[in-house]
């Protein structure tokens, strides 16, 4: 059983063998992967020692303490929150010696192609194909939508449609796509705020190889699920320090600018205040939950919570500025390579903050998921579920 | 750090509060008790204070209390609100308690502790912590005024009564007028007490420390009382609609209540956060006036959507007065005045992390 101790031993070790301060940024990195300090509960061998995730915090805040490099998991966060908890579970020994050290030292980028023109919130009746070819390997055609990081990504997790015959949650195959691959285009998509966080990826014959499936065929909705319920918990189990989310900017321009305030304005944002408060407090309570090995369905509801929170917050600020209300900071394209939530203005977040309760699960389709499986009541009748996705309305 | 969890202990006790309320009180007995001249289950309090010893939770070890925290208070508060149990904890326990511990009057918390008296704070249940309260005239010894809107006072032995000269003083029930007020919550019912000429007795201490003390506590555990309730008409909620078959479905498959409910759920979600940093704070004295404040800020307008919810979707059913949810709003829709208004509690969160008023 490895403890606090042990990994406290093995951290010291760790910046002895490699001190931050001679050891090259990628170096140290691989070295605290191999080590098995990138994420304490991976199996060894795999960035891991196989202790409990809890005790990851002790590593962390040792390395910080000691001013070791960070691997910018926010730069790489579909990598690291929804890739590799897939592979982990679901890949070959080969897939993951091959994909998770550089996807975890953020050499190797990685996005999701998942969403579709044509299937958003039904996400299973995607409609990319992947044919298989007579040696083995699979050829994909289709589109892609709102693939953050496709630009700057060198692998992708892949769902596409394998068999059309059978019905749609039942026909479909994950993959690990090569972004590189000839017939891999990535286009800007530009959003409301202006700028092009997103892509358009269109699939144009892409080539992949047998070996870079993941899971059997067919089964690929079954996999994308650990996928999808790990991208929840990376949107809601985020620690935050009081006022550490979107009501901090409108806090401090409340304190900076009492010509600005009015009653109605003080109402509302004291509402927000204890709103984004309590909302805070059920993060840290989630993740006290899972620290003691008892997770609970908070997780489901947290997204939730932020995208109405942020909204609302948002939209409150834009109100507050008054006449600064009417400008916007710059509408120029960009195509920034992080999410940045709150480091623009009022508007930028406002209008950001509106794609907060649709991207990763629309809230309607969460508040299903909530009703269904936390509360238990019946599912909606549906027309999909016997019939093979050729035959569905489209 | 807060421990926002439940321990294994604390999870000890809601088992052995819900099985006793479980056995020991059903709705159609509630509703027939509010009806009578006595409100209170008298015999269900003996049971939770005696057999139990909750009355003694926060009371010290040394006065034969049982040296608990505001936590496992809290916790019982969860489930008598659950059930809107007729029983003075909050008000005796909870609220009286604490102003008898910040005035160090050890003898009459010895007697609380065994609950052989019960006792109420003569301050109007609507008193947001900090907030100004009405006292009676200290004249030559004897105390005389009238109070209004005592909770539970109807069941108490000992009236906590702050008189003119900045003291708060104990007074025997039996020496005064209580006065029974129709209440909007039938089961946490208000009176009005009035002294005429009482012996004022021992001062017990400064009354303005202890009431604010006391209601405090009593804000910030009511906060897990509305979070029992809420829970309560949101799984009730939940079951009848599984249960219910309209349009030849299951009610509860309609995505329309569905959502609600899940919004619902969501709520109390954060008001169990809300409360427990609450419980927990008052528990360890850190952060408390802003731990309560925001906790009851934000439970009050949830438990009182929880049992608005509970009702309309529970329909015709829901606006009889043989069905329990117009119990659970009546108390819910009171508590949000109790120990202050939401309003009143975002003015002092307004004051402790310094968003002024214009």
């Amino acid at each position: 059983m490895t403890d606090a101790a042990e990994l406290q031993r093995r951290t010291a070790q760790l910046l002895a063998d490699h001190p931050p301060a001679t050891t090259g940024r990628t170096d140290f990195l691989e070295a605290r992967f191999d080590a098995g300090l990138a994420w304490v509960h991976y199996p060894e061998g795999l960035g891991g020692l196989g202790a409990p995730r809890s005790l990851q915090a002790v590593v962390d805040a040792e390395l910080e303490a000691a001013g070791a490099p960070d691997n910018d998991p926010r730069r790489i966060g579909i990598g690291l929150g929804m890739a590799a908890p897939t592979i982990l579970k679901y890949g070959t020994d080969e897939q993951k010696q091959r994909f998770l050290r550089p996807l975890w030292t953020g050499e190797e980028v990685w996005c999701q192609l998942f969403s579709e023109p044509g299937a958003g919130s039904d996400l299973a009746a995607l409609g990319t194909r992947a044919v298989r070819e007579a040696g083995g390997d699979w050829v994909v055609n289709g589109q892609k939508v709102w693939t953050s990081s496709a630009h700057v990504a060198r692998w992708a997790i892949l769902i596409a449609r394998t068999d059309p015959d059978v019905p749609k949650h039942a026909g479909i195959t994950y993959f690990l796509c090569d972004m590189t691959d000839p017939g891999v285009e990535v286009r800007p998509l530009r959003q409301i705020t202006g700028e092009a966080e997103f892509n358009e990826v269109f699939l144009t014959g892409v080539r992949i190889p047998d070996a870079r499936r993941l899971g059997e065929v067919g089964e690929g909705w079954r996999v994308a699920q650990t996928t999808l319920n790990n991208e929840r918990v990376a949107i809601g189990g985020m620690r935050l320090p009081r006022e550490g989310g979107m009501i901090g900017p409108i806090a401090r321009t409340w304190r900076e600018r009492p010509e600005l305030r009015t009653h109605d304005l003080h109402q509302r944002l004291l509402k927000l205040w204890v709103e984004a408060e309590v909302a805070r407090l059920t993060g840290e309570r989630l993740r006290q939950q899972l620290a003691s090995g008892q997770p609970g369905p908070e997780g489901a509801g947290m997204k939730l919570a932020f995208a109405r929170l942020n909204q609302e917050i948002s939209g409150l600020e834009v109100e507050l500025r008054g006449e600064e209300g009417l400008l916007y900071d710059d509408w120029t394209m960009r195509r920034p390579e992080l999410v940045d939530f709150t480091g623009r203005d009022a508007g930028y977040r406002y209008l950001r903050s509106k794609g907060n309760s649709i991207e990763g699960g629309t809230s309607e389709v969460l508040l299903n998921i909530v009703a269904e499986r936390v509360l238990g009541l019946p599912s909606e009748p549906r027309t999909d579920k016997d019939v093979a996705w050729k035959d569905l309305a489209r | 750090m807060t421990d926002l969890l439940y321990s294994e202990e604390e999870e000890a006790l809601r088992s052995a509060v819900r099985d006793l309320l479980t056995d020991r009180l059903d709705p159609a007995g509630v509703i027939a008790r509010t009806e009578s001249d006595a409100p209170h289950d008298v015999s269900l309090w003996k049971t939770l204070t005696g057999d139990m010893g909750l009355a003694g939770l926060l009371i010290p070890e040394e006065l034969d209390g049982q040296g608990a925290t505001h936590r496992e208070a809290a916790v019982v508060l969860e489930e008598l609100g659950r059930t809107v149990a007729p029983v003075p904890y909050l008000t005796s326990a909870v609220v009286a308690t604490e102003a008898l511990l910040a005035c160090g009057a050890d003898d009459l918390l010895v007697r609380l502790a065994s609950a052989t008296t019960v006792a109420a704070l003569a301050v109007g249940l609507h008193t947001a912590p900090g907030a100004a309260f009405p006292a009676v005239r200290l004249e030559n010894g004897l105390l005389s005024g009238e109070l209004t809107g005592i909770a539970d006072a109807v069941a108490a032995d000992l009236l906590l009564v702050p008189a003119d000269d900045g003291g708060l003083y104990a007074v025997q029930a039996s020496s005064v007028t209580v006065t029974s007020q129709v209440s909007f919550d039938l089961t946490r019912p208000l009176a009005t007490v009035t002294l005429a000429g009482t012996p004022a007795g021992a001062r017990l201490g400064d009354a303005g420390p202890a009431v604010r003390r006391a209601l405090r506590a009593g804000a910030g555990l009511l906060a897990s009382e509305q979070l029992g309730l809420a829970e309560w008409a949101l799984t009730e909620t939940v079951r009848y609609l599984k249960e219910r078959k309209q349009f030849n479905r299951s009610v509860g498959g309609f995505q329309a209540l569905k959502h609600r409910l899940a919004q619902l759920w969501l709520e109390v979600v954060n008001l169990r956060a809300g409360a427990r940093a609450a419980a927990d704070a008052l528990a360890n004295g850190e952060d408390a006036d802003l731990a309560t404040a925001v906790a009851q800020a934000y439970a009050a307008p949830v438990a009182v959507r929880a049992a608005e919810e509970a009702l309309q979707l529970h329909a015709g059913i829901g606006m009889t007065w043989e069905h329990p949810v117009h119990l659970c709003l009546k108390r819910a829709k009171a508590d949000s005045i109790a120990y202050g208004t939401a309003g009143a509690h975002r003015t002092a969160v307004a004051e402790l992390v310094d968003l002024r008023a214009p």
